[in-house]
Formats: C-alpha cells, structure tokens, sequence
C-alpha cells in the first residue's frame, strides 16, 4: 500500500484505533445484552483470547515457536488457585499476583529460549510444557492432582460475587481483555515492538544493527508469560477451580492452532480464532465428539496449504484485492 | 541386587532398541531434509493396527505381520511424500510443524473410524511370551526377541551406511545436501528411499510395540511416545544413527531407572534431563557442533 | 595517527581449514579500501571475524583505540562498526521505512523501550525517509521490501547500514547481483558516501575496485598476499597470476 502524500504520517498512523477495532470491544459489551445465557462461553473465549494474545506476542510478532506455552498459563492458573487456598482471597490482587509469578517464570525460561534455535529450541520448549504438566501432575498434595483443586474467592472490589450466570465473571473477564489488548497494543506499535518484528522478519541482521536481542526476547518471553499467566489466572478465579487441563500439551497445541487460524501478528488473530475454535467444538462436540480432531486436523492442513495468514490475512489479502480491482477499473 | 539392577538394564535396553526403530527414520528425515515430521508417530501406528489386523481379524502368524507392517507403512509413507510433504521442505518451521500435527489429528480421527476408540491387542505366539533364563536370570522372552531384533536391525543400518553405495550417498547428502548435489547426486531420489524405509521401520517398531506398550489406542501419534521419538531425535543428532541408538538406550534405560527408583517423578526427570542435554549440545550429543 | 580499524595476526581455523592466517590489517580514517582475492580466499570469513559473527584463535581486532577482538557484534555496531551482506540480508515484510526507522531507533538507543509509542518518535521516522529519498527510495519507502526490484533492495542493504551512521562502514560485494541498468543508483550511493567514514569493500568486479578504491589488499587462500596503491597492485605480477582473467565480470 503506497502512501504517496505522506508517508511518515501514514507509517506512525496505523499505532491508531481502527474502526473495525472499536467495533470489535462495542460487540463484546454488546454480546453481554444479547447472549444472556452464553456468557459462560463468551468469558472463555474472551479469556482464551487473551492467552492466544499472548502467544501472538511471541509467535506472531516475534517468529518465536512455542510448543510449551501452556506452562505459563497453568502456572498463572494453579498461581491463582493456590493463593485463595492459602487465604488470600481478593481476586484483582491475587490476579496479578499470579501474571507476576507467571511472567518470572518467563524471564528465567528466557534465559534458557535465547541460546537456542530451530527444532532444540522446538523441544526445549515443548519439554518445558511437559515438564511444567508432570510437575502439577506429581505435587498432587499441592495441586490436587488430577481432582483439581476447589476454591473460593472474596467479591470483586468488595461487591460482586461471582455468580452462576457468569454475569460478572464475563465483566470481569471483559475487563481484563481489553487491559490486556491495549497494553500488548502499546508494546507492538514501540520501537520494542518493532525490533521484535525484525527479529521475526530476520533474526540475524538484527546483531548487525545493533540490537541486543538476547535482553529483548527474555522481556518479550517474561511479557508473554504474564499475559498468559493472567488469562489462566481468570480461568482459574470465573470457574472456582484448577485442574490438570490448565497444564499440558492439548493446551499448548489448541492455543496454537487457534492462532494460526485467526492469522498471526494481527493483534486480533487469537481472538477470531479463539472464537471460531470454541464455538466450533461446541457445535461438534454435540454432533460429533470424536470427529472433531478429523475437521480440526483437516482444517490446519488446509489453512497451511491455502490461507497460511489465517483467517485476518485473508480477509486483509481479500480486500487488497478488491482495492486493485477498483484501482484498475475507473 | 546385581540382578535387579541387570533386569533395569535388560528391560531398558529393550525399550531402547524399540525406541531406536521407530524413531530412526525421523532422524533421517529432519537431518537430511530439515522437515520436522510431527505425524511420524502415526506411521507408528498404523504399523502397530496392521498388526492387530493381521493377527487377530486375519488369524495370520505375528511374525508375517511384521514385514506386512514395515512394506504396508513404507508404501502409505511414498503416497504421502508425494502428494503432500514435498511441497514443505522449503517452508518454514511453523508451517511444517502445524502441517504434520494436523495430519497427526487427522489420523488419529482415522485410526477411531478404522479400528475403533478401544483398545486392541496384537496375538502373540506362546513362543515370545513368558520368561527365558539368560545368564542364569529370568528374563522376559519378549524383550530378548525385541533386543535381537533390534540388534539386527541396528547392525544393518549401520553396514547399510558404511558399506553400501547408497549408504554412502545417504550419509553425503546428510551431511551436506548442496554438496551432494553438485556432486551428481539424485538428492531427492535419495531421499524419498530414505523417507520410505524410515516410515516403514516406524511401521515395524509399531507392530513390535503394541503389545509392549500396552495395546494401541487411537490418541498413539499424539501421546507421549511422539515426545519420545523427539527426544531420541534431537538428543541424538539429527540425522545421526549412532546418536539416535544412543539416545534411545539412554532414554529407554533411563525411563525404566526413574520408574523404579523415582517413580512420582519419572515423566519430569525424564523431560528435565532432555532440556538440560539439549543446552548442553544444542545439536544432539553426536550432533554437529 | 590512529587507524579507524586494524588486525593484527588474526588467524583462524575451521578443523583443517586455515581461512585466516596472521592477517595484519590497517584501515584509516577516511579510507577507501578494496579488499580482493579468488573466490575462497576467505574475504567474507574475515569481514565476519570483524564484525565477530566468528571468533579468531588469536590475534586482535582494534575498533579505533578499543579491542574489539571478543566484542558482541552488537556491541560493535553500536561503536560505529556496520556491514553489508554479499546476499541481501533484509526484512521482507517491512517497509524500507519501517527498516531504516528501526535502525535509527536502535542507533539512538531508545529500541528498547516497550511502552513508548512510536509516534512519539517522530522526527526518527522522518530522518529514515530522509535518508531513503537521498538513496532515491523515497518513492518505495512505504512498499513491502519483498515487492522490491532486486537493485533497489540493494540500495535499501546499504540504507540500512548508513541509517546506523558508521564510522567503519564493510561492504561485501555491493554490486553483486544488481542487474547493469540498476547499478548506476548504487554506485552514485557509494560514491556519495560521507568522506570521513573508512570503507572496506571486498568486489569482484575490477571495473568497480579501480574506480572507487585508493588502496588494494590482496588475500589469498586466508593470507595477505600484497597491498598497495591500485596502480602498484594491477601491475604486480603474483596478483595477475593469481587472478588470471578476472578483469571482466567475476
């Protein structure tokens, strides 16, 4: 897209609200009036999107593969549990709490992340995951095991209990979404954010620049880790409880797909993908349970082979499209 | 004391060996080709489910299953490098990998339509089962069939890629592929034989281990055996035979240590130790530096 | 007076391989330096032993009054130390503005910053397009680099390395690869390239080495086989029988 009359103007603009992106969150409060009943299901694929944000910051705008990530966010989720059981029950403090725990985790694995590349970087990540799972799995006097553990939390700022509606844990999880997108907004549309997509576009040039990348990708690893530790936090606090599903590879593998199949480095990838995913397998799982991987598998070949930006970047692709046609025809 | 420890080994080397037959072909094919397969372990599989079906709904000895098992694989392996791997030795990782795990998922639906969610045992010959005495210990009979087998095995490849012509161009294009093609070499005729035989010993080692591993289930290409193909992988060196035959007695003798001596904790030292390994020699133990 | 750059003895090995054998290297402020040689005389082995993408087994690199010999290459950079690639090393989904800009951002220190937004920067962004209307790239400069004509994309390497604002700038093979018609925009960039920066650049193309350099270092097989000024080195005598026919396009 060539901006002819101004094109510093035009490069510092696209850090600006879009249309599309205010409609986005007007929907999201507006989906509160209108799916009374699903609310359940909108904080999930709210806090679900958050995670896949998350990841977005690492694989999206980074090129960083994780197989693991779910790590970050089992960790931020037993974080969450662990701490109400112990007594401190607040749920925006303890929220936080659990991002922080989640995110030194991140910073220490990123101490790890940054000496590698290519397929050891590829199971070291995905060793990590599994090792964080077999962790919750064996310290089952502290976790719960595969019960899970039970908890309860305070009303949120001393006056909304969490009730069985969902109506305030979709509040409460809408809320958290958009902290969470504008903050990793902020950080994709700074010089940071820029050097990590050079990072993603050519990670060896970057040294020859003059990028320190080794300090950066450990801060990108420990952001990341935090935001995902926050959404397992949330999906924690909504549902009173915390099992083996916050942990392990299922986890990791969803979120991933999810992502691809909104389109990466788009910011809002993870949450059409997210939202496709989930209520997709909420259809299938009551047609078909067992069918779903086969449509699943089918769908990430086929998004490989023919729309690899995801469902964004056809869109994005699409209407680039339409803009040559009405170019070309006066 | 000495013979339990004797059995550890014994048991482990076992697992290792089984470990290194279905794992050697995903070495082959991520050092050569630089394609990382995730849905190798649904080569595994099918070989492990053609078994059951040809010993249990076909009534045929085990033994004849095996080589069904490694030729049916090899031959379902050649349609898919064909049709559809060959298009992504160029993508990038992230394609590759999303690729394969969606043909993973696939095959697990598959495997559910096919053969059913439940558990399926191959039939085998009284002749493998039980205990034989070896230096004066009991062991299991089948685990001695499982380390001679796979001592052959091992001992083919190895003379495969030292002494023979193709061995050789195999061992060339591993180690540099561009160099290999200057030098006349069919790199990708080369390669699809490669592909080929890896799958069908994937193919093989799954008949060998549906019994040993407890049945096979539809979820096998997604479970923690594909962690350890990987592990035998990348511990080992891409594209290494002695280093993925090392890796996999290692792993095997050392999954059966912390089973009995840890075993609460055996997956996490297990995974612990392949991310210490892997900072230690990022390229495998036998790995280029 | 002190040499922008200088190697002494640097040498290097790759198992049985001597790629650099006891190199001694000056280049001074203002330099215009051509180094030549066969193809796998290890020119590109001792630019990446400069710039320290590889480590020498002995000898030292002096950035200026500073050893640099086990300096980070990013660190090196930021002394003022930058490279070109002999293949485009670029960022293919981003503009050439959005590349240059980032340069900036990292030469100026302030990359770094995750929550600081880019439009407070500005003025940063209006040095790259700058930059990129001098290089003849302003009309480019908000195309995807990877829709570039292969000549401009080259304008756009060297960009990239003067938006750091070297003091030592290397250029591996500028020319190499630039179709004839799109070369001229490159070597008037060269040619234009500030006088107080030292540049070394290793070409093939002879034609090129004449015009721009005043002075010639010849490497062969890792080692320095002479050096002199351009008149002296063409008519040395080991030099064309080293370089038997390379007075036309390599």
């Amino acid at each position: 897209m060539t901006n002819t009359t101004d094109p510093v103007g035009g490069f510092l603009r696209r850090s600006q609200w879009r249309p599309t992106e205010i409609m986005v969150w007007v929907l999201v409060i507006a989906a509160f009036f209108v799916f009374p009943d699903r609310l359940v299901l909108g904080s999930r694929v709210l806090i679900i999107a958050i995670y896949a944000l998350s990841l977005d910051l690492l694989l999206g705008y980074g090129g960083l593969i994780s197989l693991g990530h779910a790590a970050y966010f089992g960790t931020g989720a037993y974080a969450a549990g662990l701490i109400a059981n112990y007594g401190w029950t607040e749920p925006i403090s303890g929220l936080i709490g659990a991002a922080v725990i989640a995110g030194v985790l991140g910073y220490l694995a990123g101490f790890i992340i940054v000496r590698l590349n290519g397929v050891a970087l590829l199971m070291v990540t995905l060793g990590f995951g599994l090792l964080i799972s077999e962790l919750a799995n064996s310290l089952n006097d502290i976790t719960g095991g595969s019960d899970g553990l039970n908890m309860t939390f305070a009303p949120i700022l001393g006056h909304f209990d969490f009730d069985l509606a969902g109506q305030t844990a979709y509040i409460y999880s809408a809320a958290f979404a958009l902290l969470a997108f504008v903050f990793v907004r902020r950080i994709v549309n700074s010089p940071f954010g820029l050097s990590l997509q050079g990072y993603r576009e050519n990670p060896k040039r970057m040294a020859q620049i003059g990028a320190p990348m080794a300090a950066r990708l450990r801060l990108v690893n420990a952001l990341a880790a935090a935001l995902a530790g926050l959404a397992g936090g949330l999906l924690t606090q909504t549902n009173q409880f915390v099992g083996l599903d916050s942990v392990g590879f299922e986890r990791s593998a969803d979120t991933l797909i999810m992502l691809i199949l909104g389109g990466g480095g788009r910011l809002y990838g993870g949450l059409v993908g997210a939202l496709v995913f989930l209520v997709g397998r909420d259809v299938f799982s009551e047609a078909n349970p067992q069918y779903w991987y086969f449509w699943l598998g089918l769908l990430l070949v086929l998004i490989v082979l023919f729309m690899p930006q995801g469902i964004l970047g056809g869109i994005d692709a699409l209407l680039a499209r339409i803009k040559r046609m009405r170019k070309a025809a006066p | 004391m000495a013979e339990q420890l004797f059995t550890l080994v014994f048991n482990g080397l076992a697992y290792g060996i089984l470990l290194f037959i279905m794992a050697i072909g995903l070495s082959v094919t991520m050092g050569m080709m630089n394609f990382t397969n995730l849905a190798h372990g649904a080569f595994a599989m099918i070989g492990g489910y053609l078994a059951y079906t040809v010993t249990i709904q076909l009534g045929w000895p085990f033994l004849v299953s095996l080589p069904i098992a490694f030729f049916g694989v090899g031959a379902i392996s050649v349609f898919f490098e064909a049709a559809l791997y060959r298009r992504f030795y160029r993508s990038p990782q992230l394609s590759q990998v999303l690729l394969t795990i969606g043909l993973a998922l696939m095959s697990v639906a598959g495997a559910t339509y096919i053969w059913g969610p439940q558990l399926r045992l191959v039939r085998m010959p009284d002749y493998l089962s039980g205990q034989t005495s070896l230096f004066g210990v009991e062991v299991g009979t089948y685990r001695l069939f499982l380390i001679i087998v796979g001592a052959i095995i091992a001992l083919g490849l190895v003379i495969g890629l030292e002494r023979t012509r193709f061995g050789a161009m195999v061992r060339a294009t591993v180690d540099n592929r561009r160099m290999a093609q200057s030098l006349g070499i069919n790199v990708n005729r080369v390669f699809r034989l490669t592909f080929a035989l890896g799958s069908g010993l994937a193919g093989l080692g799954g008949a060998l281990a549906a019994n040993f591993i407890g049945g096979m289930l539809p979820n096998f290409p997604m479970g923690y055996l594909l962690v350890y193909f990987l592990i035998v992988v990348t511990v080992g060196g891409l594209g290494s035979t002695m280093g993925a035959l090392l890796a996999a007695v290692l792993l095997g003798v050392g999954d059966a240590a912390v089973k009995f001596y840890a075993p609460h904790f055996a997956s996490f030292a297990i995974y612990a130790l392949m991310v210490v390994l892997l900072m230690w020699r990022p390229n495998g133990l036998l790995g280029r530096r | 007076m002190i040499a922008a750059l200088a190697t002494q003895g640097l040498s290097k090995k790759f198992g049985a391989l001597q790629v650099a054998r006891e190199i001694d290297f000056t280049l001074p402020v203002g330099a215009r330096h051509a180094l030549i040689g066969p193809n796998g005389a290890g020119k590109t082995t001792f630019i990446n032993l400069l710039t320290g993408a590889i480590e020498p087994d002995s000898g030292r690199v002096t950035l200026g009054e500073t050893d640099i010999t086990y300096a980070a290459t990013h660190r090196r950079v930021r002394m003022g130390l930058v490279r070109t690639f002999q293949i485009n090393s670029l960022f293919p989904d981003f503009t050439p503005l959005e590349a240059v800009t980032m340069t900036i951002c990292e030469r100026e220190g302030i990359a770094g910053r995750w929550l600081s937004s880019l439009t407070g920067h500005r003025a940063l962004a209006e040095e790259a397009y700058a930059l990129l209307e001098k290089l003849g790239l302003g009309d480019e400069a908000t195309r995807m680099t990877r829709y570039l004509p292969y000549g401009r994309q080259r304008l756009l390497e060297i960009g990239i390395a003067l938006a750091a604002k070297p003091r030592v700038l290397l250029l591996d093979e500028p020319a190499a690869g630039v179709p004839e018609r799109e070369s001229h925009e490159l070597l008037e960039a060269i040619s234009a390239l500030p006088a107080d920066i030292a540049i070394m650049f290793i070409e093939h193309d002879m034609e090129l080495v004449f015009r721009f350099a005043n002075r010639i270092t010849v490497l062969v097989a890792g080692q320095v086989l002479c050096e002199g000024a351009p008149a002296e080195i063409a008519a040395d005598a080991r030099v064309r029988e080293v370089y038997l026919g390379s007075r036309d396009h390599g």
